[in-house]
C-alpha cells in the first residue's frame, strides 16, 4: 500500500517538478516570479489535445503531441517575456509581479472565448493503456501506462535539462548570467538572447507537464494551470528558488506529501497539509533545501 | 583608436561625470587616476555601453551602440570590472569559455586557452575549480584571462590592483604591461597612481567627475598637484 502511494507520489512529484524548473529557471535569471507560467501548462495540454484528437490517442501522436506543445510554449513564453515582461525589466519588482498576474489572467480568460476552447472542461483522449500489476515483496502494485509515461518523459526531459546548463555554452552562459547580468554581458554574452532562452526551455518543460498532467487526470480546461502552478511555485521555493536540482527535489516532495496526506491523513485536507508542512520546512530553512544565501544568488 | 567626446553621465539628479573628453591611440597604454567617486567606473561602464550616457563615443571611428554591451565586446573593446566580478559559481575553466562567448573564429580558441594559460600559469592549475574559491589575486588574474579570451583590441581595466597584497599589485601591473606589448591597448583606471603612472605612457586626472589635468605619464608623475593629491607628497 505505501509503495503504491510511494509510486503515485513520485508520478505527481515529477510532473510538479517539471513545472518548478520554468519558474525557478526564470527566477534565477530575471529575479522574476511569472505567475503566468501555470498556463504555459494549461496552453501544452490543449495543443496535446488537438493533436491527439486529430491523429488518435496512439504512442507515436503522444510523443508528437509533446514536441508540438513544447514548441508551441516555447514561442509563446518568449513572446509573453519579449511583450510583458522586458519593457518592465528596471520598473519596480512589484510592477512585474502584477503584469504576471494580468497575462496569466488575460491567458486564461482568453482561452474560454477562443471558440475552440471555451469555457467548458473537455475529456482528453486516453492513450488504450494496459494496467501493469506488478508483485512486489508480496504487494500487488498498480502501475498504469500513464504513470510509466509521466516517469520516463520527465526522466528524459530532466536529464535533458541537466546536460543543457551543466555542458552546453548556453547553459553556461545561463548560469553565468543569473550569477551577475552585468559581467555577462561584459563579457559579451547578449543577455536578451539569455532571457529568451530561459522562457523557451522554461515553457517547453511546462508544456510537457501538461500534456503528462492531462493523460494522467483526463481533462482540460483554461483554468488548469492554476493549482498545479501554485504548487510548482510552492516546490521551487521548498527546493530553493533558483536551484535547478531544489526544483527537482521540491517537485517530487511536494508530490509525494500531497499522495500521502491524502491516502492516510484526509483528502479533502491534504492540499492544507501540504502546505503547512512546506511552511514548516521554510521556517527551518528559509532559503530552501538546496537555496543558498539569498544574496549570494544562484 | 577611441575618441571621447563631452560626455556626461547622470544617475537621476547625481550629475556624476561632467562633459569629459579624452583619447588612447593604438598600442597605448592610458590611465585615469582619481580618487574615490571621482567617476572612474562610470567613464569605463559608458564605454561599455552598460549605462546611459550623453556624448559621443567612438571606436576605430566608429560610434559605439548604448545598451548593447555585447556588441562593443565584439568590436573588440572589452572591460575587465572593478572587484573583478567573476563567475563565482562557474569553473575556472567555464568563466574562460565565457570570456570566449562572442568568438567566431572556433578555430583559434585553442591556442588562445594556451595563451592564457601561459600568462597565468595558476590558473592552468586550477581550471576545474570553482572560481568563487580562488584567493583575490587569482580571481583579478582570471577576470583578467577570461577579458582576454575575447581577444580584445582594447582592455578596460578597473581599479585591478584593489584590495591586492603590494606583491601581487606588482605581479598584476607587469603582468598589463605585457599585454599591452603583445599589442592590445590599455585604458587603465586606478585610485593606486604611483603603480599606474609608472606603466602608462599618458594619462588623465579625474576629479569629481572633470578631468583637471593630463599629459605624459612621466610628467604628471613629477607634477606638485599630482603628487600632493596622489602619491602622498
Ligand atoms: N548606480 C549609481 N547610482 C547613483 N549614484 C552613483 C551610482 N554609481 C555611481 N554613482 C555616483 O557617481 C559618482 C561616481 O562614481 P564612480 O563609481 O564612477 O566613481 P569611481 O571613481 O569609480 O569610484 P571608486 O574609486 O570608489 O570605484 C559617485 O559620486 C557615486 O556616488
Ligand atoms: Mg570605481
Amino acid at each position: 500500500m505505501l509503495l503504491q502511494q510511494l509510486i503515485n507520489g513520485f508520478t505527481l512529484g515529477f510532473i510538479y517538478a517539471l513545472i518548478a524548473l520554468g519558474y525557478t529557471m526564470v527566477y534565477g535569471i530575471v529575479r522574476l516570479i511569472n505567475f503566468a507560467h501555470g498556463d504555459m501548462l494549461m496552453i501544452g495540454a490543449y495543443t496535446g489535445y488537438f493533436i491527439l484528437n486529430a491523429l488518435g490517442a496512439t504512442p507515436s501522436s503522444l510523443v508528437l503531441s509533446l514536441v508540438v506543445s513544447m514548441m508551441v510554449c516555447a514561442v509563446i513564453g518568449v513572446a509573453l517575456e519579449r511583450i510583458c515582461y522586458k519593457p518592465l525589466r528596471t520598473a519596480p519588482r512589484i510592477n512585474i509581479l502584477i503584469v504576471a498576474i494580468g497575462a496569466s489572467l488575460v491567458i486564461e480568460n482568453g482561452g474560454r472565448i477562443l471558440p475552440f476552447m471555451g469555457p467548458n472542461p473537455r475529456q482528453y483522449p486516453q492513450l488504450a493503456g494496459s494496467v501493469n500489476q506488478l508483485d512486489v515483496m508480496g504487494q500487488q502494485v498498480i502501475i498504469s501506462q500513464q504513470d510509466i509515461i509521466v516517469i520516463v518523459v520527465s526522466i528524459v526531459m530532466m536529464a535533458g535539462l541537466g546536460y543543457i546548463v551543466k555542458f552546453t555554452k548556453i547553459g553556461k552562459a545561463m548560469r553565468a548570467v543569473s550569477h551577475d547580468t552585468r559581467a555577462a554581458s561584459l563579457m559579451g554574452i547578449n543577455v536578451d538572447r539569455i532571457i529568451s532562452f530561459t522562457f523557451a526551455i522554461g515553457s517547453a518543460m511546462a508544456a510537457v507537464a501538461g500534456v503528462l498532467f492531462a493523460s494522467k487526470y483526463p481533462q482540460v480546461q483554461t483554468y488548469m494551470g492554476i493549482l498545479p502552478g501554485l504548487k510548482a511555485f510552492v516546490a521551487a521555493v521548498l527546493g530553493g528558488i533558483g536551484s535547478i536540482p531544489g526544483a527537482m527535489i521540491g517537485g517530487i516532495i511536494l508530490g509525494i506529501t500531497e499522495i500521502l496526506s491524502k491516502a492516510y491523513i484526509s483528502s479533502k485536507m491534504a492540499d492544507a497539509v501540504v502546505f503547512g508542512i512546506l511552511v514548516l520546512i521554510l521556517m527551518v530553512r528559509p532559503t530552501g533545501i538546496m537555496g543558498k544565501s539569498l544574496k549570494e544568488k544562484v | 583608436m577611441l575618441e571621447v567626446r563631452d560626455l556626461n553621465v547622470y544617475y537621476g539628479n547625481i550629475h556624476a561625470i561632467h562633459d569629459i573628453s579624452f583619447s588612447v591611440s593604438e598600442g597605448e597604454i592610458v590611465t585615469m587616476i582619481g580618487a574615490n567617486g571621482a567617476g572612474k567606473s562610470s567613464t569605463l561602464n559608458s564605454l561599455s555601453g552598460v549605462i546611459p550616457y550623453k556624448g559621443s563615443v567612438t571606436f576605430q571611428g566608429k560610434e559605439l551602440p548604448v545598451g548593447k554591451p555585447h556588441e562593443i565586446v565584439t568590436a573588440g573593446l572589452v572591460q575587465v570590472p572593478e572587484g573583478r566580478r567573476i563567475f563565482a559559481n562557474l569553473s575556472v575553466k567555464e568563466n574562460l569559455e565565457m570570456g570566449a562567448f562572442s568568438r567566431k573564429d572556433k578555430a583559434n580558441l585553442k591556442n588562445d586557452y594556451e595563451v592564457v594559460y601561459t600568462r597565468f600559469p595558476r590558473l592552468k592549475e586550477r581550471l576545474q575549480q570553482v572560481a568563487g574559491t580562488l584567493s583575490g589575486g587569482e580571481q583579478q588574474m582570471l577576470a583578467m584571462g577570461r577579458a582576454l579570451m575575447s581577444r580584445p583590441k582594447m582592455l578596460l581595466l578597473d581599479e585591478p590592483s584593489m584590495g591586492l597584497a603590494p606583491l601581487l599589485v606588482k605581479e598584476i601591473f607587469s603582468i598589463i604591461r605585457d599585454i599591452n606589448a603583445n599589442g592590445t591597448t590599455v585604458l587603465l583606471v586606478e585610485q593606486n597612481a604611483n603603480m599606474a603612472l609608472s606603466i602608462a605612457h599618458r594619462a588623465y586626472v579625474l576629479e569629481t567627475g572633470r578631468i583637471i589635468l593630463s599629459g605624459a605619464a612621466s610628467e604628471l608623475m613629477k607634477s606638485e598637484e599630482v603628487r600632493k593629491a596622489y602619491l602622498g607628497g
